[in-house]
């Protein structure tokens, strides 16, 4: 097909783009979970925080992704930013932020009382519980929220090669104003692609790491 | 004119080397107006013989005939809103209101929307609960004992002659259970339905049951009433089923006004003098006597209060701490005599007066007439 | 404690909407969008908008639901896995992917658009279908079966009721995800508010960028809060109460 000669004689060009791609997703996601794990622990430790600070997060996913590009670029050029990388990240840490902070929060919660309780009244100290218990318990819960937060980055960031950030959106964009066909279904493909393997990497490693006993418990 | 009949019933799961037989080659009949109870340890068959009367589970041979109709001539659907049926998860609608709930049935009926409401009203007082508080509230709102009532109201809504209940009380907890049965027994006696009702619970089989139907690995072990399975199981399963102490779960079964001497010899009144008194209890060899008073029992005095004394009786009498109640089991009769350590009590009418007396011998005498048969056959087969 | 967060909070709001309309002044925002001349440009964009998702929902929530529903019946329980993973999958496409590919097979303009939003949107619609429906309770079913339910009743008074919540929460995923593809849709000539924010940030008219982000923000943000009142009126109270 006229598409995999496109893309086999811009390889360089293909995989440097998917290069940009990964990076601009795989920064905001690190960032995204320094920022949201730590909150969304804390919000389990104060009730009435966490009502405001999901619901804001729920606003914040709520908002068409181009719009919210489109109002962070005048704020940014109010500061001194222009189009680029920049605003990209910051509007892909926003939005992951609902899926992460969430899942941290059921996560931390679904351990249930009585679990750390007997834990406690067996002498296990509150590093050993942590360590033993109530992380693997929580982690896979976790891991699903980054996988969410991955698979919806990962179409934001072909997006935001409208805002000059780069990555195998651009193969869509440029493919679209030259009305080149083969580089747009290129872009589509390629883009997919990347979303359905680190979908199904992040499934694996979900599955990887849940205790077994959990595992059959969802059973 | 309600009869269930079972006519080699039987019913295969999956196929081949998997296939399980539920239920082996039933035949039984539930007549009208009785409480048939389907009792037997986990996978016996008495569920799934519950659920092909009404044709949630499909025959695999045989035949089931309600009224001499065969069920399978009946579409299934309409067969099913004649016959109530009450499950142990109850299984009411979250999404609707305690009255839509017990409602179900009739509206598929297309009852009025007055008759409707009058049965609603009607049924909910006849369990216990008060229209005005519950008509409009939510299953959520109900504890289970609650929930377990509208389910049985839910299944008398459109006044089925035949009611299918599998383990109804099941989820409920052991006091509220035991109200919710001694209610339903007190609605049954009114209502008089046929009634199918799946157990595991032997002691719930003998309080409810006017029959018991004991089931064991798809097979029909043995159909009786309660007090011939009690006192003359079958074989070793029923015996074991049934339980060790079925001697005295027999006890609970028989009141005491059925086997009271009411003719007693040592009835004494309390104006007798000490001394006579205990002449008359040596010349009929007896070692205590009963004290009357007005009809109604005082107390006794036995020979050894009686030795040396002068006066009347009356200043000699020992009360008597319990009197037994015409109505009451054996059992209980038996409890209060190892209580006080008495072995011979009196029983008196609901005014208190003396109707006759009860003794341990009484008690044993009447298990062993229970018995007789069985140790005759437990004699041939060669046991103890 | 909590008070003191509370009033943060608030004062934080305020002081971000206050900075926002400041912004919005300064960029020529509001003459824009109260000029005369531009005025019905932009509302014939909104139109455009509002009538790409209404037809792509009302298609893809009647699909949807029927999909959903169809899977749940004995008949077609086997293939239940199987769609659901295909439908998973086919959720993991980013939107902007669905939309070029629907162009370059079918051309351009608001039909293909409205085609590739009706699948995309069929997505969550179907997937919370089958997901709510499986969740009720089987006992549940089975005294409804034995008290002599027809089935067709069964789903219309028990299935669906008590599934309504789940399929809410998929209806408003679409809805959402739907409003802000649409946006998207301008690319492939379909116009809607896509066209200001696109022409906006290309040739830096930050009014023009502001006219079409923020009315289509609100929208999505309506329709958000919209569904949340379908809830109340859609989900039995016996349902919502926390029994």
């Amino acid at each position: 097909m006229s598409t995999l000669s496109f893309i086999y004689e811009n390889m360089d060009r293909v995989l440097y783009l998917t290069w940009e791609h990964i990076w601009i997703v795989g920064l905001s996601l690190l960032i995204a979970m320094i920022i949201g794990v730590p909150l969304g622990v804390l919000i389990t430790k104060y009730e009435n925080l966490a009502q405001r600070v999901l619901n804001t997060a729920n606003v914040l996913m709520t908002i068409p992704s181009i719009a919210l590009f489109g109002i962070m670029l005048p704020i940014l050029a109010f500061m001194g930013f222009g189009l680029g990388k920049f605003p990209a990240v910051i509007a892909l840490v926003l939005y992951s932020q609902l899926p992460i902070i969430r899942n941290t929060y059921t996560a931390i919660l679904n351990v249930p009382p009585e679990v750390a309780d007997a834990g406690k009244g067996m002498g296990m100290s509150q590093w050993h519980l942590l360590k033993e218990v109530e992380i693997p318990i929580a982690v896979p819960i976790i891991l699903a929220g980054l996988r969410t937060a991955a698979v919806m980055n990962i179409g934001i960031a072909a997006i935001a090669a409208y805002i000059g950030a780069g990555g195998l959106g651009v193969l869509i964009s440029q493919g679209i104003s030259r009305t080149y066909e083969e580089m747009i279904i290129a872009g589509a493909v390629l883009v997919s692609i990347l979303a359905i393997i680190v979908d199904g990497a992040m499934a694996l490693l979900e599955r990887w790491v849940t205790p077994r006993g959990i595992k059959v418990q969802r059973k | 004119m309600d009869m269930i009949r079972y006519e080699s019933v039987t019913k295969v799961f999956s196929a081949g080397k998997d296939a399980v037989t539920a239920v082996d080659n039933l035949s039984m009949e539930i007549q009208e107006g009785d409480v048939v109870i389907l009792l037997g340890p986990s996978g016996c068959g008495k569920t799934t013989t519950l659920r092909l009367t009404n044709r949630l589970e499909p025959l695999t041979r045989g035949t089931i005939t309600i009224n001499h109709q065969d069920i399978m001539q009946i579409d299934e659907v309409k067969l099913r809103q004649k016959i109530g049926y009450v499950i142990q998860e109850i299984g009411l609608f979250p999404n609707k209101t305690i009255k839509d709930n017990v409602a179900v049935v009739p509206r598929l009926l297309g009852w009025s929307k007055e008759r409707i409401r009058k049965r609603v009203d009607e049924l909910l007082w006849m369990t216990n609960l008060d229209p005005e508080t519950y008509s409009d509230r939510y299953p959520a709102e109900l504890s289970g004992g609650q929930q377990q009532r509208v389910g049985v109201a839910r299944g008398l809504a459109a006044d089925p002659d035949i009611l299918l209940m599998d383990e109804p009380f099941g989820a409920i907890d052991p006091i509220n259970r035991e109200q919710i049965q001694a209610e339903f027994l007190r609605l049954q006696a009114k209502l008089k339905k046929t009634i199918a009702f799946v157990s595991h619970d032997i002691h719930e089989a003998i309080k409810m049951g006017d029959r018991i139907a004991l089931f064991d690995k798809g097979k029909l072990i043995q159909y009786d009433t309660p007090e011939v399975i009690l006192t003359h199981p079958k074989n070793k399963f029923v015996a074991d089923f049934v339980g060790a102490d079925r001697a005295l779960k027999v006890l609970s079964l028989i009141r005491a006004r059925d086997i009271m001497n009411r003719k007693p010899k040592n009835i004494l009144r309390v104006t007798d003098p000490a001394p006579d008194v205990l002449k008359f209890l040596d010349s009929k060899k007896f070692h205590y006597g009963i004290v009357l008073e007005g009809g109604k029992p005082m107390g006794y005095v036995t020979d050894k209060i009686l030795k040396y004394e002068e006066g009347p009786v009356r200043d000699l009498v020992e009360k008597y701490p319990y009197l037994v109640k015409g109505k009451s089991s054996l059992r209980d009769v038996l409890s209060m005599m190892l209580m006080y350590n008495l072995m011979t009590l009196c029983v008196v009418d609901d005014n208190g007066d003396f109707t006759g007396t009860i003794s341990y011998n009484d008690i044993q005498k009447s298990i062993k007439e229970s018995y007789k048969d069985e140790a005759e056959r437990n004699g041939e087969r060669g046991e103890t | 404690m909590k008070l003191f967060f509370g009033n943060v909070y608030r004062l934080f709001l305020i002081i971000a909407l206050l900075a926002a309309g400041i912004m919005a002044e300064r960029t020529g925002l509001v003459h824009y969008l109260s000029d005369p001349y531009e005025y019905p440009y932009i509302l014939s964009r909104i139109w455009e908008h509002i009538y790409i998702v209404v037809n792509s929902m009302s298609i893809a929530t009647v699909i949807g639901i029927a999909a959903g529903i169809l899977l749940t019946r004995s008949r077609f329980k086997r293939y239940a896995g199987i769609v659901m993973y295909v439908i998973s999958l086919g959720q993991t496409i980013p939107s902007l992917a669905v939309l070029a590919l629907a162009m370059s097979f079918l051309g351009i303009g608001s039909g293909p658009a409205v085609f590739a939003l009706t699948i995309y949107s069929i997505l969550p619609i179907a997937r919370n279908t089958l997901a709510g429906i499986t969740n009720v309770p089987p006992h549940m079913i089975d005294a409804a079966r034995g008290m002599g339910m027809p089935p067709g009743r069964i789903l219309l008074e028990i299935e669906i009721p008590n599934a309504m919540k789940i399929m809410l929460t998929g209806f408003r995923i679409a809805l959402v995800i739907n409003i802000g593809t649409v946006a998207l849709a301008y690319l492939i000539g379909a116009g809607g508010m896509g066209d200001l924010i696109f022409t906006g940030i290309e040739v830096m008219m930050t009014h023009k960028l502001l006219a079409g982000a923020i009315p289509v923000t609100i929208m999505a943000l309506v329709a958000d809060s919209f569904c949340g009142l379908l809830e109340v009126l859609l989900v039995s109270k016996g349902l919502r109460l926390n029994g």
